[in-house]
């Protein structure tokens, strides 16, 4: 291993190259344009032995993943923002058929305004896709990720899509130290990539048919059952990674501090890091708050939420991005495992950080200081504090 | 944490020196640091900032920087009376000038000329680099040196190393 000093954008396409994709389609997109740009410089440089296809769009760009993935390649692409919305139509299909590509989605704010920082709008809009949705933290997270995402997609009981979201431009774009693998650790770790679910000439199948209503629920329901089953694939991956690389991941959340928190945050991506910091901070001040980051937004961790926040006074999510006319999702999907696992405690919803807006230190010990009044409320950061209509005062 | 604030002109080279500042404290043992420029579309000539961050454990925060140990300009005429209320109490101002201020807490080299006679351009940031190595102490030559060695083109090492050398010695004495 390396110790280097690098970008999000570049921990990650190391991490692509360490992997090993046979086939690379992709169109550059701000801020995930660095990604496409080292890949390509990589087949170029016969860093990387792969198919590099320069493809017209995004729609494009999966289609050929697609293809590639149909016949057992190993497929990535890379995109964000308004290219993950041209691609949308190829979302689930690609999780339809059960093909195991791998997608970096740098997030970023979608338009109208016109915007190119980040928020989580963009993949959050597509969960309901069929996809595995990671979100790293930093580049060291986001490196490892990049190698372990083709391990979980691939996993015969997995079989599925797997997109790994780093927060545009904070993430994607900051230089910070990240260890490097050596490609012998990384072939230990992630073998190539065998399927049975595959075009081929000694033993001719029939993949990405039709299915009519009889045959369709059963499709949808084994499409399910991958995403859950990921969540042992995400676990056992992790322990593998750990052993051969000494870097340890807790599954679909990390607890930090949470198991006598009377407050807890709940938030995903880079943010974490400042959340973490606050938290350290309101600790040395005699208060009991925690941190609890999602780190899979699907499959949903309903367990491990309820796990941690069962014991606190109150808990907030902290999310970039909005269900115009209901509330932030992730806060939607908190409240449905806490309601599951018979939690009743108050939860508010924070908004913050849309277009790329600063999320200050300020702003999350203010989020900590009202948990302690343990309302009910959903608020927009940075917006003079107003709830964000009446469906949240009618939940308390 | 040390924090420090780059001023200069899309082209000069800034965000080149905040990361090369941020790698060089890298190399040191339980050296963590964060290094970014001011994010949007750039511009040669437009005004840009970067940061870097340096501290002895993993930083978490990610936000720009509001008040910093060190700002530096690559270009005196980005400078102005409000650099001083982007500078902590005991902060410095770093300043590439051909001019002189007064006070302790303005610090001046002539980068320029410095730029002129080792990289025949009028490029400062490694200047700006070595004057900071100089003034603040947080990292070594050495450690800058291999910064520039492992991440800049072959053609510049020689003459950066040279450069950052210079201002160094230029400051010292």
């Amino acid at each position: 291993m390396a110790k280097r000093f690098l970008s999000g954008n570049e921990a990650f396409a190391l991490g692509v190259r360490l992997a090993r994709p046979q086939v690379i389609s992709a169109y550059p997109i701000t801020p995930q344009t660095i990604v496409v740009e080292k890949l390509s410089e990589y087949v170029e440089d016969g860093s990387l032995k792969a198919e590099f296809i320069h493809v017209e769009s995004e729609h494009s760009a999966l289609s050929c993943a697609m293809g590639a993935s149909s016949v057992g390649a190993r497929a990535f692409t890379a995109t964000s923002s308004q290219g993950l919305l041209y691609m949308t139509e190829c979302l689930p299909y690609a999780a339809g058929g059960r093909f195991p590509i791998v997608m970096m989605n740098a997030n970023r704010s979608t338009a109208l305004p016109w915007n190119i920082y980040g928020d989580q709008r963009d993949s959050v809009s597509q969960l309901d896709s069929g996809w595995i949705q990671a979100y790293a933290e930093n580049a060291q997270e986001a490196l490892d990720i990049a190698l372990m995402s083709f391990y979980i997609a691939e996993h015969p009981i997995v079989s599925t899509p797997f997109m790994a979201n780093l927060d545009g431009f904070v993430l994607t774009h900051t230089y910070e130290v990240a260890d490097v693998p050596t490609i012998e650790q990384a072939d230990e770790f992630l073998p190539p990539y065998r399927t049975k679910n595959k075009m081929s000439l000694s033993e001719p199948k029939n993949l990405a048919f039709s299915a009519g209503p009889e045959s369709n629920t059963i499709f949808k329901l084994k499409e399910h059952l991958g995403v859950l089953n990921a969540r042992t694939v995400i676990s056992e991956a992790e322990q593998r990674f750990g052993k051969i690389f000494g870097r340890h991941y807790t599954g679909l959340t990390e607890s930090y501090r949470t198991e006598d928190a009377d407050y807890i945050l709940i938030t995903l991506g880079s943010i974490s890091g400042l959340v973490r910091e606050i938290t350290d901070k309101l600790r040395a001040e005699g208060k009991k708050a925690g941190l609890l980051r999602i780190r899979y937004l699907r499959p949903f961790p309903n367990e491990e939420i309820a796990a941690a926040i069962r014991n606190a006074k109150a808990a907030a999510v902290l999310e970039k991005d909005i269900s115009f006319g209901n509330e932030g999702t992730v806060y939607t999907n908190v409240n449905s495992a806490l309601q599951k696992a018979g939690i009743n405690i108050p939860t508010s919803d924070y908004i913050g950080g849309l277009g790329g807006k600063n999320i200050s230190a300020e702003e999350i010990e203010g989020i900590f200081a009202e948990l302690e009044e343990e309302k009910r409320t959903v608020k927009f950061l940075g917006t003079g504090g107003e709830e964000s209509g009446s469906q949240c005062k009618n939940a308390q | 944490m040390t924090e420090i604030l780059w001023h200069g002109r899309g082209g000069q080279g800034a965000f080149t020196a905040a990361r090369l500042l941020g790698e060089a404290f890298s190399l040191s043992e339980n050296g963590y640091a964060l290094a970014f420029p001011s994010f949007g579309p750039e511009r040669r000539g437009a005004p840009i900032r970067a940061f870097t961050k340096l501290d002895d454990k993993a930083i978490g925060n990610r936000s720009e920087v509001k008040k910093a140990d060190y700002v530096i300009f690559l270009d005196d005429t980005l400078f102005g009376e409000s650099a001083f209320d982007e500078l902590k109490p005991d902060g410095r101002i770093l300043l590439n000038t051909k001019k002189s201020f007064d006070g302790k807490r303005i610090i001046t080299i002539d980068g320029d000329s410095i730029a002129q006679r080792i990289l025949g351009l009028p490029i400062t940031n490694t200047i700006m680099l070595g004057t900071l190595a100089a003034v603040s102490g947080a990292v070594s030559l050495d450690d800058i040196s291999a910064a520039i060695t492992r991440s800049m083109p072959e053609r510049l090492h020689e003459k950066n190393i040279a450069a950052v050398k210079a201002a160094y010695e230029e400051v010292g004495l």
